[in-house]
């Protein structure tokens, strides 16, 4: 079925409710509204909920009734981004499946404690014994001039610190397959979706049992001159780049990781031996950036299939500005990554 | 009046947690401990008391100074020891050490090191609870200083708007660290901060365990009728410096030594049990000769244990299912 990646997001966490009665949604705005970017949209209506968000506000002087919290699938939190993932911990830890959403990622530094000391750390720290099968989802990036701070990339913080799944999906299947298999592990799952791939239109296969497994890449573009590496918004980016790269006769392959953790260097290998160049590209600061970590990675195991180092690509190193011009000056630009490539096979 | 058992237990539990901290300081003096463990020593009434009337399904979160909950929260003491010593019989395999040490199938979801760290987790348990429609509490242990931390504020409001079955228990002992409470605190009696919230407070002895009892009965109570949380304040000493090493420059030997002479939690109770015929002064001797020979033997357990293998430090990062 094609559908976009926002609903594709949202028809997963249906369907994992029906499922499963552990499994539950809060955060800001996410009950009425349906999440700021419609994630959650209807999804307390399916899931046979009533009340506010029922109601024709603002007529009804209703009394909201505390109780309904117990069975309530779909339910907004406070502005309390650390006390609401810290509670998501807590819930996780007796039993429930979590849906935690945060309206952009870049409001988990409000609740970094919760995530680094707390979830991370509660597991390994505690002995193993603990299952803490916890999402928390939400968007982040830049494309709707929302400026420095709330446009950041956040994957690179997190995929720092052990202890934490990471999915950033570039597609709506890969959303979908990819949400299903976060809600389904006993792990803490941090889903990283993209706030301008939201209306991205996608074919999602009709299949309630459709999962795409953590660790592994996407061949997204096959390819024999070069290799690139990017995500989320930069998947769409690496194609265009590669279309135009193929106008003049390079062949690029175009790589999506899906999941920086855990990461699948392997399928990045094999396209490197085949290769023999690699350019990364990413939304994030390049300085210490998670293409860092990969061109590391990849250069210790396939020195000898590099005809030149590997090239990376992320935003400069101030914050983003507001102004467009000036965001399109600090993150990399498709036409930056057709010189990658070229620069890589010495064009 | 606490019926005779639960009163035994409790006077047990404060003794196995006197000596277990007595213990833990003996060890730090002779170098066998790593780094520092913030020791419980004049608070043991409120976690004996408070978990008398738990079970392993209601929950708590703790402090950094948290072996006291843990021991009263079902823990064995050489298990407990063995964590503080990094030993692989420890409760967390020797990874978490005195300030992460946690027994999820007691219901124990951990000692905490970041303060205030706890409180939002404990608000989870109670909504998970709740959503399982279960007839169980969450217990959220923390200190006087993490009442300024932003995580409380938040906790507070959240079990207050979703009336989660949460105690929220503040272990006022008047200082965070060197920093003295009415230096940091813009109130006197932190239960104060329950109206903010919309939620019940009160202020208690923390060395008197009827007291303690009686206010926490009061707020589980009101927990389990669905009426929500309730902040309860326990205003108490910790005989011993913040950190084992502590040379405690911001009070003085008096002070201290007012709590020890007048409001032993263990004495006074003690007193209290033989007043009200509950025991007699042979069956208290008997209870704590029990738990020092109790420990000693942990103590054995602990010296002994194995170091965890570094071969294995990898395991357990991620459940693997």
């Amino acid at each position: 079925m094609k559908t976009t990646y926002a609903k594709a997001i949202r028809d997963v966490m249906a369907s994992e409710m029906k499922r499963d009665d552990s499994v539950f949604v809060m955060g800001e705005d996410v009950e009425v509204l349906g999440g700021i970017f419609g994630c959650t949209r209807d999804l307390n209506k399916e899931l046979g909920g009533d009340g506010y968000y029922a109601l024709d506000i603002p007529n009804k002087d209703r009394e909201v009734q505390h109780d309904e919290i117990a069975d309530a699938r779909c339910f907004n939190t406070p502005i309390s981004e650390a006390g609401f993932i810290g509670a998501g911990l807590g819930a996780a830890c007796v039993g429930m499946r979590p849906i935690v959403e945060l309206m952009y990622w870049d409001f988990a530094l409000v609740g970094m404690d919760q995530i680094v000391n707390q979830i991370a750390k509660t597991r390994y720290i505690f002995g193993g014994k603990a299952r803490i099968p916890l999402v928390i989802r939400g968007q982040e990036g830049i494309g709707r001039g929302n400026a420095a701070t709330h446009s950041q990339s956040m994957e690179s913080y997190l995929m720092h610190c052990p202890g934490l799944k990471i999915a950033c999906p570039s597609t709506a299947a890969d959303a979908a397959g990819l949400l299903r298999t976060a809600i389904r592990d006993d792990n803490p799952v941090l889903f990283i979706e993209h706030k301008a791939l939201y209306k991205e239109k996608g074919e999602v296969p009709d299949d309630p049992e459709f999962m795409i497994p953590f660790g592994k890449a996407d061949i997204k573009r096959e390819g024999k001159d070069v290799t690139i590496v990017a995500n989320l918004l930069y998947v769409g980016r690496a194609l265009q780049a590669a279309e135009q790269l193929a106008a003049e006769g390079i062949s690029a392959e175009v790589i999506d990781p899906r999941t920086l953790c855990p990461f699948d260097y392997d399928t990045l290998v094999e396209s490197v031996k085949k290769t023999g160049r690699m350019v990364i590209v990413h939304e994030d600061h390049k300085v210490a950036g998670w293409s860092a970590q990969v061109a590391s990675e990849v250069t210790s195991r396939a020195f000898k299939y590099l005809d030149a180092p590997i090239e990376r690509l992320g935003a400069k190193q101030c914050p983003l500005a507001f102004n467009l011009g000036l965001e399109n000056a600090i993150v990399p630009q498709i036409d930056e990554i057709v010189a990658a490539c070229k620069k890589v096979l010495y064009k | 009046m606490i019926e005779r058992e639960r009163a035994l237990w409790i006077y047990n539990k404060m003794n196995e947690i006197r000596n277990f901290e007595e213990a833990a300081y003996k060890l730090f003096e002779e170098n066998k401990l790593r780094g520092s463990v913030h020791l419980y020593t004049g608070e043991e009434a409120i976690a004996s008391t408070v978990c008398s009337t738990l079970t392993e399904k209601d929950y708590i979160t703790s402090t950094h100074r948290g072996h006291g909950h843990c021991i009263a929260k079902g823990a064995e003491l050489d298990k407990a020891l063995a964590e503080l010593m990094g030993k692989a019989t420890g409760y967390c395999k020797g990874r978490g050490g005195s300030m992460h040490i946690a027994d999820l199938s007691q219901g124990n979801l951990g000692a905490n090191a970041i303060v205030g760290g706890g409180i939002p987790i404990a608000v989870g348990a109670g909504l998970g609870i709740k959503k399982q429609h279960r007839q169980n509490v969450s217990v959220s242990f923390f200190g006087d200083s993490a009442s300024n931390e932003g995580t409380f504020h938040e906790s507070l409001n959240l079990a207050a708007i979703w009336r989660l079955p949460v105690i929220f228990i503040c272990e006022n002992n008047g200082f965070g660290i060197s920093v003295p409470t009415w230096q940091s605190t813009s109130v006197k009696n932190i239960s104060d901060r329950a109206a903010g919230y919309g939620i019940p407070g009160f202020t208690g002895d923390g060395n008197d365990v009827e007291e303690i009892d009686r206010l926490f009965l009061q707020a589980k109570e009101r927990a389990l009728r669905g009426e929500g949380p309730t902040l309860l304040e326990f205003k108490t000493c910790r005989w011993r410096g913040h950190w084992t090493g502590d040379p405690e420059p911001y009070r003085t030997k008096e002070e201290v030594n007012f709590w020890k002479e007048n409001k032993d939690p263990i004495k006074n109770y003690g007193k209290v049990m033989i007043e009200q015929g509950l025991a007699t002064q042979e069956e208290l001797d008997e209870i704590a000769a029990k738990a020092k020979a109790k420990m000693d033997a942990a103590v054995e357990f602990a010296v002994n244990s194995p170091e965890p293998d570094p071969a294995h430090v990898l395991d357990d990062v991620f459940y693997e299912g």
